[in-house]
């Protein structure tokens, strides 16, 4: 909390520079009342933000590396044997492979759905589509603890439950309509002469579609697939309600129980939490940079 | 070929044949979303007015507004969850909308390393709230976090458990779903940030604007719709968000983090009481409808000051 007024001071001190501003301050220089002023109101905060970031994290990965009853916070020595008792012995390994199931899937099917909705929001005008676009948009506000219930009761007439289909299906509706949005923004940044050139040369428009978008597409689909794995790889209510047997169950509804225990292995707990952190920690790399733009797309653009 | 790329309206007129190809594309995501959300949200409506138990089907059958009178009158569980809901949504957004805009201020500034710096500080966005609990528990445990430092450090007997206190959890929860909410508003408001018209900075200047009037009114100004929405946006996404009350406090000390999604979480997982459980829902839609249209009135979203 202290870092409330640093970081408002960082801006104080130091508005944006202009771009000419830019170019110079980048540049070493000798250190200057305002440079210093600067170096403190900027790095400051910094610091800050970044250690409430990483330790939390740090913590659970020394838990994870060194023995059970190891005294302090410095990860030394090293055993892999947390992470072999989360995977053999905690289940981990069957919970890795349930959520990388219906990540991967719920990866598919979303870019799939999102590069055909996409495609129509973008290229075509047809009735309904600022309805459809707001119906898409509103489906946000629709929390998943609402839909618990009765999704429990359609999945039980399809006889889905205990059925990772059923997490398929519930996590990919969730993923939808944000990834159709995001999707059809991206598309339209991409000139329509470009696809009718093609079609001039005899390609289909299905053709057109697969040789000139779908490379030029290649970073929203890595966007939109990304966050649709995450979503899903991070589910846990509806995993929580829908799975019943242990085999069935992922990351998250594991990792739960663990917590749950009265005698819990931290050691193992700690290793188990970094296993599911990892896949994460890698989409999250790649996706980075796309985060910004597509949030915005996303959340505040119509 | 080209006439079925129509972008201009002035083509779209001159064609008169019905395009079927935006319904077809369209059609299995329209599909989906009716079967799985349209639909179910309607049911909710039904099984509200029901007495639907799983563990107690004998009672099962048309309640009436038998869940309804019950919620309001005889449920204090209700009243109290509501309560908590409120302090915790408010603590959490305006937490998170603070610090996420020191730390968009902070990020949107050059340096070296900043690509680094965002990847780190962005993270934990990616995290669950499962992962997140996982993750904090091991701080707030006696065993093997804060108690642990205490012990190491020899200021004291190594008994500090703050989930075990009502004031304790609370802030307990609030910090741990921070560390993973201020990315959220750091994110989209950076990315306002950078759309900031540089010359409104410089003419600020030329009129001795000091800082904090250049970012009152330069930079907070720019922000504002983005902020309503963002705000709006989080308030029903933090609501909403039972993963990691559900795990870290399970609802407790004696209910006293409970929001009421967290309430109808356990309705269904725990009590099998469906048809209370999508009473509670109804609740909850009463309220967050009333709540954003209010906000939006209130703030009075895309209008100019």
């Amino acid at each position: 909390m202290t870092t409330i007024p640093s970081g408002a001071r960082a801006e104080h001190a130091d508005p944006p520079p202009s771009g000419a501003n830019r170019a110079t301050r980048s540049r070493r220089g000798p250190m200057t009342p305002t440079r210093a002023a600067r170096a403190v109101s900027l790095f400051g905060p910094l610091t800050l933000f970044v250690v409430f970031t990483l330790l939390p994290l740090y913590w659970m990965v020394v838990y994870a590396v060194t023995p059970t009853n190891h005294e302090g916070f410095v990860p030394w020595p090293l055993t892999g044997s947390h992470f072999s008792s989360a995977w053999n012995n905690l289940g981990f390994a069957y919970l890795f492979r349930n959520s990388a199931i219906v990540g991967a899937s719920t990866l598919v099917v979303t870019v799939i759905l999102a590069l055909a909705a996409g495609y129509a929001l973008a290229r075509f005008e047809f009735r309904g589509k600022k309805l459809l676009i707001l119906a898409l948009l509103c489906t946000q506000f629709v929390p998943g603890v609402v839909l618990l219930i009765p999704l429990f009761q359609i999945f039980k007439r399809l006889s889905l439950i205990d059925n990772l289909l059923s997490l398929v299906i519930s996590d990919t509706v969730f993923q939808i309509p944000l990834a159709a949005v995001l999707m059809a923004g991206f598309i339209r940044n991409i000139p329509v002469n470009l696809e009718e050139a093609a079609m001039v040369d005899g390609c289909s428009r299905f053709r057109s579609f697969l040789v000139i978008m779908l490379p030029l597409l290649r970073p929203a689909i890595v966007a939109t697939g990304s966050f649709a794995f995450i979503g899903s790889w991070n589910n846990f209510l509806f995993a929580l309600m829908f799975m019943n047997s242990q085999h069935n169950f992922t990351i998250p509804v594991g990792l739960a129980n663990l917590i749950g225990e009265y005698n819990v292995d931290y050691g193992a707990l700690a290793a188990g939490g970094t296993l599911a952190a990892m896949p994460l920690v890698i989409i999250f790399a790649f996706v980075q940079k796309y985060l910004v733009q597509g949030m915005t797309a996303g959340a505040v653009k119509g | 070929m080209t006439h079925a790329l129509t972008v201009d309206a002035a083509t779209m007129q001159r064609r008169r044949k019905f395009n079927y190809a935006p319904y077809l594309l369209l059609g299995p995501t329209v599909l989906l979303l009716v079967a799985f959300i349209a639909y179910p949200i309607a049911t909710v409506f039904y099984y509200s007015l029901q007495h639907y138990n799983v563990t107690e089907p004998w009672y099962n059958g048309f309640a009436g507004l038998g869940n309804f009178t019950q919620l309001l009158f005889r449920d204090s569980k209700f009243w109290s969850s509501l309560q908590f809901t409120a302090e915790w949504v408010v603590g959490e957004v305006s937490l998170q909308l603070i610090l996420g805009l020191a730390l968009a201020l902070v990020v949107n500034e050059t340096f070296r390393g900043r690509g680094l710096a965002r990847a780190i500080v962005f993270a934990p966005w990616a995290i669950s709230g499962v992962l997140t609990t996982e993750i904090w528990l091991l701080i707030y445990n006696p065993v093997t976090g804060l108690g642990k430092l205490e012990r190491l450090l020899g200021l004291g007997n190594g008994n500090l458990a703050p989930l075990a206190t009502t004031h304790g959890a609370f802030l307990s929860a609030l910090v741990a779903e921070l560390w993973r909410g201020i990315p959220f508003f750091a994110i989209l408001l950076l990315a306002d940030l950078q759309s900031v018209p540089q010359e409104l900075y410089e003419a600020a200047r030329v009129d001795r604007a000091n800082v904090f009037h250049r970012f009152r009114y330069v930079t907070l100004s720019h922000l504002k719709d983005a902020i309503v929405l963002s705000t709006l946006l989080r308030a029903v996404w933090e609501f909403n968000n039972v993963d990691l009350l559900y795990t870290l406090t399970g609802g407790g000390p004696a209910d006293s983090t409970t929001t009421l999604p967290l309430y109808i979480a356990q309705e269904a997982t725990i009590s099998h009481n469906f048809g209370y459980g999508a009473a509670l829902t109804v609740a909850a839609f009463v309220i967050l409808l009333a709540f954003s249209g209010l906000y939006l009135r209130l703030t009075r979203f895309g209008q100019e000051r």
